[in-house]
């Protein structure tokens, strides 16, 4: 397809084993991309655990993606840190990079990849909507684009937050001698759900886990107010009646929630969509509120970019990957990259 | 419909009895007549549409999407009316608001079957994710969110009590079947707007009186002249409403209308009494295995083979109504003898009355209960001489005293396909007992398997129903909504650590398959520990 002087982009991006750092190698520029093992140098998409490991020796990333794994990692987050705001091309090696806004969670960025005449653009963890806790997804038009697919399948339509706050609140005002536990991660979700909460008005204290304390006091000191919150750990059960409580999902089946009055279970998450998945974790209140793309979305950002390649990193490849054959698009799942050369 | 489906949602998720309570009288508040009424009938099983197959369903879906992301979508979600609700690509520009639980009655009730689908494309074009799956369900007939009738029944009764008319859940519950969706007259006088709603002859349900297990130890501590003993016969408990008006009734415990599948019996029912019984299949005087029995339960109407086959028969326990005198406040000694008069007088058809089984101690009833071989007795009841008829499951006027071989009421949680001739069958299956109250967020935990104890007709039975009734997949082996009552009978059963729920029993068979009970009636694992010999 390429012209022969322009090397296919399989040829210097691809997937990385394990054992050897694992994450997007890019050749060129000598650095992974979200790697899983310590490595000499990284690239981080954002903050997220998966994502962003301890212990490498160089890491670039967008200062508010830095500021997170300083605040998770502390001394493990990088022996050599350099930030790279959003907009600003960096050249490594060969590479010229570019981070710009994926609207995952704070400081989460795609990074445009440019070399020997193509651009690859890995999004890493991916939004379309409004997010009030981080800067919106830009689409940038591309050769390759590296998506992931976590919700792949076109059952995921995710409803507006508004209409899944709603629903918290009016559990608030119908069960008000109850406590309200909703299950969230510590990164995004949790400050995205209490900028919701502040933004539909309620503006009553929060009852949060330790654990999710140290990342919301880091979103109040890079920009993102979040209202009064309170240490649940502190507070007496009486006092927590009819007040919502924010604590990691598994705080809900833990015998730490044994301190709240009679809570309603909560999760935010997009599988909870799937009112078996609801079920089966026990949730009384599922709250349909995803950072990643739904079908529509990852659809329409497939359009937007319109790149004439696409490669699905994980979720529901198959169904992805399908779609795109469809339209036209060369697609494939990336786990398969580079496993097809040794056949050959 | 959004709205309702917004309660469905709410109702399916909540575990805790009071919260279903408290969602139900919220909605009763908010929502006007006729749409709270239809949504109650919707709930409670009285409006029943079943206007699509699920296969219509699927068919109607792949006119707009791809069948293999479809097929991928069905995988994951596991639930036919979920995933159409979930996948539905709403054409952009419908500007039509969504329907009301009314509209989709009426139109329907009149709707041709080749419309069927424009309609319902229609519809479903304007409602959201929940409000389509809520639809979806409810012509499907698969309207499950944990709301039994009797629940139902207690919202109306406290949201009543809150708009300021104190009534009682057996006041709604007598009143229940002399009424019709959507229930306007009801909701008036709950609210204070109207009189209580008229319902006119005998014809309306009386919650009925249980018994609870007698455990071998309480024996002692009763009296043995207080109580008067009768068989345990095993059929169907119904009660019977006579009338010389219009047509008799012949309900369920829990009140639902089995009429229609006994027209031997309902009519024949031309006198004003209602009465208890137990309902059997006999035939040239004999009472016929449960089986039978089985073979009429399972069909809407019967055909008049299967009327000569297996005849319909009540065994009379009590009399609860003679005319228009309520008798329940009375004695059990004082009922048992109006029951024998009004039955001389009577002569009623297709009946007859149970006899008693007179005793002096409680050596010489075990030795009665031991000694009994016939098949159609479950084992005895005990009844207070003095108990007043008094509605649900009081502890202490009422026991039942069941014979050998042990058995328990366990719910059907996962079946596996068998081998052999049987590998496409779901034929071996998981059940379990209730750990808590089923009511307030009790789980059921597994505590055997069973293979057998079916006829090959049941089996094909059980399969369908292991399919309709599928939640979740892993490999092999179905999960099932806790839908189904499998009596399982076994020899014994003794405590196990590599189990659960700590017990383990020694050849657990299938013994009936209970498609008549209502699973938060099945045991508790406390009951089965119970029968533990230490």
């Amino acid at each position: 397809m390429a012209s022969p002087s322009v090397p296919l982009p399989e040829s210097w991006v691809h997937p990385c084993p394990p054992e050897q750092g694992g994450g997007l190698w890019v050749a060129p520029g000598n650095f992974h991309i979200d790697p899983v093992r310590a490595v000499e140098r990284a690239v981080i998409t954002h903050g997220h655990a998966d994502h962003a490991r301890p212990g490498h020796a160089r890491v670039l990333a967008t200062p508010d993606t830095l500021a997170i794994m300083e605040s998770r990692y502390g001394e493990g987050s990088g022996a050599s840190k350099q930030a790279l705001p959003y907009g600003r091309p960096l050249t490594i090696g060969d590479v010229r990079v570019t981070l710009v806004p994926a609207g995952h969670v704070l400081g989460s960025a795609q990074i445009v990849l440019e070399h020997a005449g193509s651009r690859v653009v890995v999004s890493g963890d991916y939004k379309r909507r409004p997010d009030p806790t981080c800067a919106p997804f830009e689409p940038v038009p591309c050769d390759v684009f590296v998506t992931e697919a976590t919700f792949g399948l076109p059952v995921f339509r995710h409803p507006p937050d508004t209409g899944e706050v709603a629903k918290l609140l009016h559990s608030l005002s119908l069960f008000p001698e109850r406590a309200h536990l909703v299950g969230v991660y510590a990164l995004g979700k949790c400050q995205r759900l209490i900028r919701l909460i502040r933004d539909a008005g309620h503006h009553a204290p929060i009852y949060i886990h330790g654990a999710l304390q140290p990342l919301c006091e880091l979103y109040e000191r890079l920009g993102v107010p979040l209202g009064e919150l309170r240490p649940a750990l502190a507070a007496s059960k009486e006092e927590m009646r009819g007040h919502i409580v924010l604590a990691p999902p598994s705080a809900g089946a833990d015998r730490w929630s044994r301190r709240l009055p009679d809570p309603v279970v909560g999760y935010a998450s997009g599988w909870m969509l799937v009112r078996q998945r609801a079920r089966q974790r026990g949730v009384e209140l599922p709250l349909v509120i995803s950072d990643h793309a739904d079908w529509d979305e990852l659809v329409q950002t497939l359009e937007d970019v319109a790149a004439p390649e696409v490669w699905v990193t994980h979720g529901r490849e198959e169904a992805l990957v399908h779609h795109a054959t469809g339209r036209g698009i060369r697609a494939r799942a990336l786990a398969l990259v580079g496993f097809e050369d040794e056949d050959t | 419909m959004n709205r309702f489906a917004a309660l469905i949602d709410a109702l399916v998720f909540m575990p805790s009895r009071n919260g279903k309570i408290r969602l139900l009288g919220e909605y009763f508040s908010e929502v006007p007549d006729p749409e709270r009424g239809l949504a109650l009938a919707a709930m409670t099983g009285s409006l029943d549409f079943r206007e699509a197959k699920p296969a219509a369903i699927r068919d109607l879906v792949m006119t707009r999407v791809d069948p293999e992301l479809f097929g991928w979508s069905y995988d994951f979600v596991g639930d036919l009316a979920e995933t159409a609700a979930l996948i539905w690509p709403a054409r952009p520009g419908t500007n039509r608001p969504p329907p009301g639980l009314s509209e989709v009655a009426e139109t329907l009730a009149v709707a041709k079957r080749a419309e069927v689908p424009r309609i319902l494309a229609e519809w479903l074009d304007a409602l959201d994710a929940s409000g389509r799956f809520a639809l979806l369900k409810l012509i499907t007939g698969g309207l499950r969110v944990g709301v039994s009738a009797r629940l139902a029944k207690t919202a109306l009764a406290e949201w009543g009590a809150s708009k300021g008319t104190a009534v009682d859940v057996g006041e709604i519950e007598e009143l229940w079947h002399g009424l019709e969706p959507p229930y306007a007259g009801l909701f008036a006088w709950l609210e204070g707007r109207g009189p209580r709603p008229e319902v006119s002859g005998t014809q309306g349900f009386r919650p009925l009186m249980l018994a609870n297990p007698l455990e071998e130890p309480d024996i002692a501590a009763l009296d043995p002249a207080a109580y008067r003993a009768e068989w345990k016969w095993d059929g169907i408990r119904v009660q019977v409403a006579g009338s010389t008006k219009g047509p008799g009734r012949l309900y369920s415990r829990t009140g639902d209308d089995v009429g229609g599948a006994f027209p031997d019996i309902v009519d024949r029912l031309t006198f004003d009494a209602v009465l208890d019984g137990e309902l059997l299949v006999v035939k040239d005087g004999d009472i016929r295995p449960f089986n039978d029995l089985q073979q009429r339960l399972n069909r809407k109407q019967p055909t008049a083979r299967m009327l000569m086959d297996f005849p319909g028969h009540v065994r009379l326990y009590d009399i609860l109504m003679d005319g228009e005198e309520d008798l329940r406040p009375l004695p059990f000694d004082e009922r048992r003898r109006r029951l024998e008069a009004w039955f001389e007088r009577v002569r009623p058809q297709r009946m007859d009355l149970s006899p008693m089984v007179p005793f002096a101690s409680w050596d010489e009833l075990e030795a009665i209960r031991a000694g009994t071989r016939e098949n159609a007795i479950e084992g005895l009841m005990l009844k207070r001489a003095d108990s007043p008829y008094t509605a649900g499951r009081p502890k202490g006027p009422w026991f039942k005293w069941k014979r050998g071989p042990l058995t328990v009421d366990c719910v059907m949680m996962y079946a596996q396909r068998g081998h052999g001739k049987r590998s496409s069958y779901y034929s071996d299956y998981t059940f379990g007992c209730w750990a808590g109250d089923p009511a307030d967020g009790g789980q059921l935990v597994p505590v055997g398997k069973a293979y057998s104890g079916f006829t090959d007709e049941e089996l094909g039975r059980l399969d369908r129903w292991v399919r309709n009734n599928t939640t979740n997949r892993f490999g092999p082996v179905r999960e099932v909504s806790a839908g189904l009552v499998l009596e399982i009978a076994f020899d014994s059963v003794h405590r196990s650590t590599r189990h659960k729920s700590g017990l383990a029993m020694r050849f657990p068979r299938v013994h009936r398959i209970r498609w008549d009970k209502p699973p938060a009636e099945a045991d508790r694992v406390e009951t089965l520990a119970a029968m533990v010999v230490e």
